[in-house]
């Protein structure tokens, strides 16, 4: 490939004295084209939709399975109806927590600029854990319980937005406008915020502490059934929000100065996402508690499945290779190896070596 | 036309740039030399308001870069670093489609992939549209950097040393698709070069920056002196007078 311009270097005009260059911009010649104008990668669209399609279809023959198989009642009887609806909870929530954590991670990594990070890291696990505990510790055990459903949901996701807003906002403003230095105090307070909570929790008495220790420690089979439908309206609104903001996703994945350059504002644009993170973590973890891993698993391959790395593509991959991954490995830990409660423990051993093994081949962050 | 006023920048308390006042005329190519730590690279992001000012004011043409709608002035003027990393695995064609974001939003119409195309084809990256930019050189890249600022259709461009890594050819080749671009498109186009050799063959105007100011501004004929570049580069230079550009030696 040689690098010849096709048009000899044009002659300058006589040095044109600073000031008085001719102001050409608005009569500049158009140029000519000559490759006809093509739509974006048609293939590759098509394949992307494929895959999206396939991982959609395993993702209903898994809920499917879940509802249906292996149900002792008799079908139609009374019974029969009660464990099926008792098991569409269950798979509701897989859905809104491979949802929330798929999309969180994918735009996590976005708006960091890494692929590495999860959120847990930034302490919004550890962030969602010290509200719970503080409400224990300062309202009693008696206040979880009283304050369930949709008035709880609503503090508490404000609470956990506030405090994104105010904690990575200042961060990444003024002089700390630096994603690395931003990251690290993130880990740091995510440390702190843990080592609190944890600090709460010996003061609690222990029948307070049992009831908070049933909360952090979510498990896909008891989870609260009257949270659901908010949780699933709460993913619905920031889904809304997120798959309408795809492009800019797209061009925030290039970095601040090419953001910018490309007519974004960027701080404002990355620090909503964090706040989104926040929301969504914030549902996963109310519900099955914290999981490190599995969005970083799920956001990991859907890169390398979804053919093309827009958000357009990557964002429905990892949502449904996430629903697909979770609805499988819960029916087969409890049809195959009936271990229901170890879905969370395995999936964050697979997707701890995982990491392990990626980090290694990748050989840096 | 490009307008700083009094533009001043320190990082804790020491003084990098400023205060700098200068005029940048539109069309043509304005070079920004001095030696390192001068400030260009500086001036030329807070031009580009990728970098915030201590104070002072930058108009490009006729917006405030600090006030300015962020899209509209992605409209008006376009800068692109040095070093650009991205995760996303990109092509080439992709990449040159980011240039029509402040236009099109994300959505490329007919008309933005007519600019896309147009801008591969005035860098001669039809062949390498479809390639990931982690598969090409050095040289390759750094010409799709450009031609994605290219597609974004911009008056002005700002560009933060387009020849660095680059050799001879691809330089060479570098310098006349912009001197095409400033002459046929009739852009703006703002360079920082670390030769001055390449400012005197191919820029309109050259401004001078020694430790945080300008202490020249003018055309090549006026920069290139023994006395002015021996001042501003702290280097005994010596300027032959060929043709058809003078030329600076002082590699002994």
């Amino acid at each position: 490939m040689t690098l010849v311009s096709k048009t000899p270097a044009p002659a300058r005009g006589a040095q044109a004295p600073f000031v008085s260059a001719p102001a050409t911009a608005s009569s500049a010649p158009e140029l000519q084209a000559t490759a006809p104008a093509r739509a974006f990668d048609p293939d590759q669209r098509r394949k992307g939709l494929w895959r999206m399609a396939v991982l959609g279809a395993l993702a209903v023959v898994f809920a499917v399975l879940l509802l249906v198989y292996d149900n002792p009642m008799e079908v139609g009887s009374d019974g029969f109806w009660r464990i099926l609806q008792m098991r569409a909870t269950t798979v509701g929530t897989i859905v809104v927590v491979a949802f929330c954590q798929a999309v969180a991670t994918v735009i996590f990594h976005t708006a960091t600029g890494n692929r590495i990070l999860t959120p847990s890291i930034m302490g919004f696990d550890a962030l969602y854990r010290v509200i719970q505990t503080a409400l224990v510790f300062v309202f009693g055990a008696g206040a979880l319980a009283a304050t369930d459903g949709l008035p709880k949901v609503l503090v508490q996701s404000a609470i956990m937005i506030g405090f994104a807003t105010l904690l990575y906002g200042w961060l990444f403003s003024g002089r700390f406008a630096n994603l690395h230095i931003m990251l690290l105090i993130g880990v740091v307070l995510g440390a702190g915020f843990g080592s609190l909570a944890t600090f709460m929790q010996r003061l609690l008495t222990p029948s307070e502490f049992d009831v908070l220790t049933a909360r952090l420690f979510g498990n896909m089979s008891n989870s609260n059934e009257a949270y659901l439908p908010w949780a699933a309206l709460l993913c619905v609104v920031v889904g809304t929000l997120v798959w309408r903001k795809r492009h800019q996703f797209d061009v925030i994945a290039l970095g601040r100065d090419t953001a910018v350059n490309l007519g974004l504002n960027h701080r404002a644009e990355v620090i909503k996402t964090l706040v989104i993170v926040a929301v969504l973590i914030s549902v996963s973890t109310s519900m099955v508690g914290p999981m490190t891993f599995f969005g970083f698993i799920v956001a990991t391959i859907s890169y390398q499945i979804s053919k093309s790395q827009k958000h357009a593509y990557v964002l429905p991959t990892a949502a449904l290779l996430g629903v697909v991954t979770l609805l499988g490995s819960y029916f087969i830990l409890r049809h195959v190896f009936y271990a229901a409660g170890l879905v969370t423990v395995i999936i964050e051993l697979a997707g701890g070596l995982f990491f392990l093994i990626y980090l290694l081949r990748k050989g840096s962050l | 036309m490009i307008e700083v006023r009094g533009v001043h920048k320190a990082y804790s308390g020491k003084t990098v740039l400023g205060p700098v006042d200068a005029t940048i005329p539109s069309g043509g190519i304005t070079a920004l030399v001095g030696p390192n730590g001068a400030g260009k690279s500086t001036m030329l992001t807070i031009i580009g308001r990728l970098l915030e000012a201590d104070a002072g004011t930058v108009h490009v043409g006729g917006l405030d870069v600090r006030k300015a709608d962020s899209r509209t002035l992605a409209r008006t003027m376009s800068i692109l670093r040095q070093e650009n990393h991205f995760v996303t695995r990109l092509t080439v064609r992709q990449l040159v489609g980011f240039g029509r974001f402040p236009h099109s939003g994300g959505r490329l119409t007919k008309h933005d992939h007519e600019m896309v195309n147009q801008a591969l084809e005035f860098l001669d990256l039809n062949d390498l549209a479809d390639r990931f930019l982690d598969q090409l050189s050095g040289g390759q890249r750094q010409r799709a950097y450009v031609a994605m600022v290219l597609a974004q259709d911009t008056d002005y461009l700002l560009l933060d040393e387009p020849l660095n890594n680059l050799d001879m050819q691809h330089a060479v080749a570098m310098m006349k698709q912009l001197r095409r671009a400033a002459d046929e498109l009739g852009k703006t186009i703002v360079i920082v070069v670390h030769d001055i050799n390449y400012a005197a063959a191919y820029a309109d105007r050259i401004i001078a920056l020694r430790e945080g100011q300008v202490v020249h501004m003018g055309t090549p004929a006026e920069i290139m002196t023994s006395a002015v570049l021996s001042e501003v580069f702290s280097t005994n230079i010596k300027v032959l007078d060929s043709e058809p550009y003078p030329l600076a030696v002082y590699y002994r």
